[in-house]
């Protein structure tokens, strides 16, 4: 099965390399959403706490403009079909989930980047207590937003109805996620941390079995 | 019939007697209520506001229990009511939304400062609202029906998440919960005898009236389902 | 000959409110072409998919080679070709690539030649490496054949076959579909003559219409 999502996975890899329907957009958003705040901020100095948070403000944004891709692209060519005749639901979740990893992780490596280039207050000094979060944040986002995305994909407007499924379902998650940000920015220390951790893999962990378990139903028609 | 005009007298009841019934320092009548440490006047809104938040949570329960009992039986009914219990759900989250807001005003002094409880509500008002909006954007019955049961079981999944996180990220100013050290658990302690009577009386009041609400609702959109299937055919 | 059957047992479709059809029993057995013929909108295509296993029936079911072990139902796909005017190829991908990626995601091995005398027999081979989206409509038709075919099937369903090929590209289809009836089952969904032709059997399916019209009285709503 492993073989199979990853195979999926090539597919889904090669086709973006082709039509650059999803990282385009992605790119660009970034761009625009960090210079929007830079252009707002103007020569004031803010403070550390804010730049945690926005931080997270400008991944969820970003992602909103390209996770959805996995499947809407399928839907909106009506490739749907040709993907149930070829293979079982969950190995199509895996494959996609795959890609929104790899994409998530990509888009989130490059906005830490930039982010810390640009703002001088985005200084982190619990350093792996930042990876951490980041590692299982990245990781929740990429699930729920996959599932999200499969439901989006059968419904009328796409595009504006994605961030909006999104945010309830992914609001503890960037709650837990700012707090830890804030946590890693004033170096609190690890094990002070362990709960609101815990809880995101908690989150990580309950997402993924409820959409293995959901997706037959939303990809069945 | 007669248990109609039994639910309006109750209801009556709970109103006039919330409302009317003075708080003071050391009750002596049946019809006084304590003075509560903290809340003061504003206890009267107890009658109120606790009932439709409760009401909130109920009918969010109701309809993913009928979204889950949708997908394992497929059968249209179940989404009906799962639908009917969101419409009444969304109304109880509005009124107790608001009424808790103009209550926070006469006691934190503010219409909204993010305590916990007020973020989980709005939390539970996005969940509504995206939900709606799902179910317009969907055309075929069936199709509306299981994605909006897995929208709303998924959804119903991250409630247990603001329970646990939220007291520890926020600082928490309404009354029972744990940083409050005025009311404290009104319910249990501060209340007087006739005052829980009157507040459980409230909650079982507006718990019929629901109940009640749900049927009707649910009962009408199967018939007009029923109906606009007929006249589209012909 | 195979030895693969297929089963249907009181096959109920509902969609929404609106029944499509009710109580559809059939067993084909072995090999042959078999057809289901009816007007628009009696829910032909509908009944493929069920067959098929992307649709799920309102209630009854199918029943792969008598519930066998050989059928795993999370392998279904891998004994099933399927050709529908709804299937939609990748476009950004050439023909070669897409039935590369199909046999990689279905985790069989890549059979060159089959594919090769495949693409032949459709003549289709000097254009393998063309994109999809430059393809016509017929070129595509042919492509999902060779789709539906690539893994050796034993149970083939077509939904229109015939639709967008010319007379040449029909008979080079029929010839096929004899050639494939010896060692698999086909089930043909269609209303042109010249594809019933070919079936050795024919399931009729008719159109319903209202089938409960009692309509509610407001004393119902209210009880």
């Amino acid at each position: 099965m492993k073989i199979k999502a990853y195979a999926l996975f090539k597919k889904d890899f090669h086709s973006e390399l082709r039509t650059r329907y999803a990282v385009n957009s992605l790119v660009m958003f970034i761009i625009v959403a960090i210079s929007v705040i830079l252009f707002s901020i103007g020569n004031e100095r803010i403070s550390q706490g804010l730049t945690g948070g926005l931080f997270w403000v400008v991944i969820f944004f970003s992602a909103m403009s390209g996770l959805a891709r996995a499947f809407v692209s399928e839907e909106e060519r009506g490739t749907t079909l040709v993907l149930q005749l070829i293979a079982s639901p969950s190995t199509i979740f895996s494959g996609k989930l795959l890609f929104n990893l790899i994409l998530v992780f990509m888009m989130n490596i490059v906005i830490a980047l930039l982010y810390s280039a640009m703002f001088d207050a985005f200084v982190i000094k619990n350093f792996l207590l930042f990876l951490v979060t980041f590692l299982l944040g990245n990781i929740g986002l990429a699930i729920s937003s996959t599932i999200i995305a499969a439901i989006i994909a059968k419904a009328g407007s796409k595009g504006t109805l994605y961030p909006v499924l999104s945010f309830p379902i992914l609001l503890p998650l960037i709650l837990l996620l700012v707090h830890l940000t804030l946590n890693s920015l004033d170096g609190t220390s690890f094990e002070q941390s362990i709960f609101e951790l815990a809880m995101v893999a908690c989150y990580d962990v309950i997402m993924l079995s409820a959409s293995y378990m959901l997706f037959d139903f939303v990809w069945k028609d | 019939m007669a248990w109609k005009i039994f639910l309006f007298l109750l209801l009556s009841f709970v109103s006039v007697a919330g409302i009317a019934f003075p708080i003071v320092e050391n009750p002596i009548h049946w019809y006084e209520f304590p003075l509560i440490k903290g809340l003061e006047q504003n206890a009267k809104i107890i009658f109120f506001h606790v009932p439709t938040a409760w009401l909130t949570v109920i009918a969010f329960l109701m309809s993913t229990i009928y979204s889950v009992k949708y997908l394992i039986n497929k059968n249209l009914d179940d989404d009906a009511k799962s639908y009917a219990a969101a419409q009444l759900g969304i109304i109880f989250c509005i009124l107790a939304t608001i009424t808790g807001a103009v209550w926070a005003k006469f006691a934190w002094g503010s219409y909204w400062s993010w305590d916990p409880r007020q973020t989980s509500i709005f939390a539970l008002l996005l969940i509504y609202g995206a939900w709606f909006a799902l179910r317009s954007s969907l055309e075929s019955e069936e199709k509306r029906a299981t994605l909006s049961a897995v929208y709303a079981i998924i959804a119903f999944l991250t409630v247990p998440f603001f329970i646990f996180i939220m007291p520890r990220i926020m600082k928490g100013l309404h009354p029972g919960s744990a940083d409050d050290n005025n009311a404290g658990p009104i319910v249990n302690f501060k209340m007087n005898g006739n005052m829980q009577l009157i507040f459980f009386l409230s909650l079982i009041a507006f718990t019929i009236l629901f109940f009640w609400m749900w049927t009707l609702g649910y009962k009408s959109i199967i018939f007009k389902e029923k109906i606009n299937k007929i006249y589209t055919q012909g | 000959m195979s030895n693969y059957s297929v089963e249907a047992v009181s096959l109920n479709k509902v969609f929404g409110r609106r029944l499509i059809f009710n109580n559809i029993n059939f067993k084909f057995e072995n090999n042959g072409i078999f057809g289901i013929s009816g007007p628009n909108g009696s829910g032909k295509s509908t009944l493929i998919k069920i067959i098929a296993g992307i649709t799920s029936p309102s209630s009854g079911k199918v029943i792969h080679n008598s519930n066998t072990i050989a059928v795993i139902p999370e392998k279904l796909h891998n004994h099933i070709g399927f050709v529908s005017p709804y299937l939609v190829l990748y476009d950004e991908f050439s023909a070669w690539e897409n039935l590369n990626y199909f046999s990689e995601i279905r985790n069989v091995p890549f059979d060159s030649e089959k594919v090769t005398f495949l693409l032949d027999r459709f003549l289709l081979l000097n254009r393998k490496d063309d994109f999809v989206k430059i393809y016509s409509s017929g070129m595509k038709q042919r492509l999902k054949f060779i789709f539906a075919l690539m893994h050796s099937p034993q149970l083939l369903l077509l939904d229109e076959p015939t639709s967008n090929l010319d007379a040449e590209g029909k008979d080079k289809v029929y010839s096929i579909l004899r050639n494939e009836a010896g060692s698999s089952i086909i089930i043909i969904a269609s209303n042109e003559d010249s594809d019933l032709e070919i079936c050795s059997s024919c399931i009729q399916l008719e159109q319903f219409k209202n089938v409960n019209s009692s309509v509610p009285s407001r004393g119902d709503i209210l009880k």
